[in-house]
């Protein structure tokens, strides 16, 4: 049941690939807008006939250029979310759903497809058109529209994009936990490093239509070239912290595992939990605790890891207490403060780099 | 009141709709979904008799319907009757006149599909055909109503082109816009009136039905 597809092109979206999906695997393809990525999603999907490739699903050919096999997009077994969802937009969810279920026998359709809409959270809603539903609620829809109709190859071009962040993370749990009844290979589209983190099994780097780096987000996040090719602001860490008080002068203390911080005042009462994005490239690396500097928030870490690029560039994975941040700073300073793994350092993160878009409140 | 010619300008009006409904899916799908050479040439050509001089119109295809014209030739040889002053005459011309009434508006109507979904319907299983059906033409239905009402509002309306290649036989090509001249030039007012009042209450009505139904139809998407 695995995916292979291999694909050379050169114009008008350039191609250079070739990959393989296991069965259940879901593998993530990340890069900038333009990168091919897309292009790679619907060459599989039959939307989109590359110049040279090769893509099987299940043993079964479904685009040879060099036999000349192309099996036409209705009849190739994919379930696809797109990034609009593409619902049909005259006609209800459920029958959104049962659209695609040509192969089920007649009388069964819409048992089915009620248990697909109740798999992805939808219960009670079924007889809503799209227009009445809520991108997220769409978003359930095309789900389960793409996975009614058995699909052996599962596809999702940037399925998140459309919803607020808050959304974002309760359908990437909700999707999470789908995954246990998935047994085909899955492809996700995203330019979100981070997304790719939370979802994928194996995230590959894409950049002009070249496979740049192939690994698990730990192997991605230390190569600058895949670095280089998503784009450095990215790369961002989460750390949870529980808000203590809001102060006077209008900030808000939060205790986090590795010591008190203070970001600009947020709306959340005392004892919330929540997440605090931080990029890595606002993070500042001291080896002694500064004295009489202006950023609020100083907090020990251990150097977990490091990783040089060719360039001037160089992520640092520190270790907070059991929390990894990611400090993004130039290489002469890794060599200037001997920064290397085990050595005992000081993170500093200016209040005011914290947007209040980056705290997140914890849903459960 | 000239029932004959009322009820052959609705007769041709019909014939014309049904000819036009299945093209004007054909050619308004294909200008929307496709790029090719001499797209922009094609929809140019279609849109010729809006512009044209319906007496300039009329007079080239009197000349292409003649029994000397390979049209006409062939309509003679196959039907044994001229072409020319003949009802099927008169619906071929109005096929060819209301072209641009028909494939605008079927066309705008599927470009307002997004890809994507057509691409769904695709990715959900649904052959040509069934996305046709199933997909395509409940969305485009609005523009391909349009396109029916006004072929066939326009075509009871239309007199330039009826009367050059037509003339005007009764109940062959008399149709009731010519039956209202020939009763203004016969002094014969109140005939006129009463014909044209008439007209007026069947575009009023088709048109009023449009709007009924659109409403129904943009109820039913939102």
């Amino acid at each position: 049941m695995a995916l292979d597809m291999s694909a050379k092109a050169a114009g008008p979206i350039p191609l250079d690939v070739s990959f393989r999906v296991a069965p259940g695997e879901l593998m993530a393809l990340v890069g900038h807008s333009g990168s091919g990525k897309t292009t790679i999603l619907r060459s599989i999907a039959g939307l989109w006939t590359p110049a040279h490739a090769n893509i099987s699903v299940s043993g079964e050919p479904w685009l040879d250029t060099e036999t000349g096999v192309d099996l036409p997009a209705h009849r190739r077994r994919v379930g696809i979310v797109f990034q609009s969802y593409a619902l049909f937009p005259h006609m209800s969810a459920l029958a959104n759903v049962v659209a695609a279920m040509g192969h089920v026998p007649r009388r069964d359709k819409v048992d089915k497809a009620m248990e697909l809409l109740s798999l992805v959270n939808l219960p009670g809603l079924e007889h809503r058109k799209p227009a009445a539903l809520s991108g997220g609620q769409q978003q359930r829809v095309a789900l389960a529209r793409a996975l009614a109709r058995e699909p052996a190859a599962l596809l999702l071009d940037e399925p998140f994009s459309a919803v607020d962040r808050a959304t974002r993370q309760i359908l990437y749990r909700e999707l999470r936990a789908l995954r246990s009844h998935l047994r085909m290979p899955t492809v996700l589209v995203t330019h979100d490093l981070e997304e790719a983190r939370e979802l994928a099994d194996r995230i590959v780097v894409i950049e002009h239509g070249r496979l740049v780096r192939t690994g698990t987000t730990a192997e991605i996040m230390f190569d600058p070239a895949a670095l280089r090719a998503m784009g450095l602001r990215d790369l961002v860490s989460v750390l949870p912290a529980a808000v203590e008080a809001h102060e006077h002068d209008g900030l808000t203390r939060l205790s986090t595992p590795a010591g008190q911080i203070w970001l600009p005042g947020l709306d959340a009462s005392p004892g919330a939990r929540v997440q605090v994005r931080i990029h890595a490239h606002e993070v500042i690396v001291a080896r002694q605790r500064p004295q009489e500097i202006s950023a609020l928030n100083v907090l020990p870490a251990v150097v977990k890891g490091l990783a040089e690029g060719d360039g001037p560039g160089a992520v640092v994975r520190l270790d907070l207490a059991g929390h990894e941040l990611l400090a993004r700073i130039t290489a002469r300073s890794v060599h200037a403060l001997s920064l290397e793994e085990g050595a005992p350092c000081f993170a500093i993160l200016k209040s005011m780099a914290v947007a209040r878009d980056d705290v997140q409140h914890d849903a459960s | 009141m000239d029932w004959t010619a009322l009820w052959l300008s609705l007769r041709l009006a019909g014939w014309t709709v049904l000819i036009l409904l299945p093209l004007s899916i054909l050619l308004g799908r294909l200008l929307a979904y496709r790029r090719f050479r001499g797209k922009g040439f094609t929809e140019a050509l279609i849109m010729l008799p809006l512009v044209m001089p319906p007496t300039v119109f009329g007079f080239y295809l009197l000349v292409a319907f003649g029994a000397n014209s390979p049209v006409g030739g062939i309509w003679q040889s196959l039907v044994g009757r001229q072409l020319v002053f003949s009802f099927e005459g008169l619906v071929l011309a109005s096929v060819v006149l209301n072209l641009p009434f028909a494939i605008q508006p079927a066309q705008r109507g599927f470009e307002a599909i997004p890809t994507e979904v057509r691409e769904a319907a695709q990715c959900c299983g649904l052959s040509p055909l069934r996305s046709l059906l199933k997909v395509e033409l409940p969305l485009a239905w609005p523009g391909l109503l349009t396109a029916m009402v006004l072929t066939f509002a326009h075509t009871l309306g239309e007199f330039g082109v009826v009367l050059m290649v037509g003339g005007s036989i009764p109940g062959e090509t008399k149709t009731i816009a010519i039956a209202i001249y020939d009763r203004v030039q016969a002094f014969d007012d109140q005939s006129a009136a009463i014909m044209s009042a008439v007209l007026l209450a069947i575009s009023l009505a088709t048109i009023s039905l449009t709007f009924w139904l659109s409403a129904r139809v943009g109820r039913r998407l939102g």
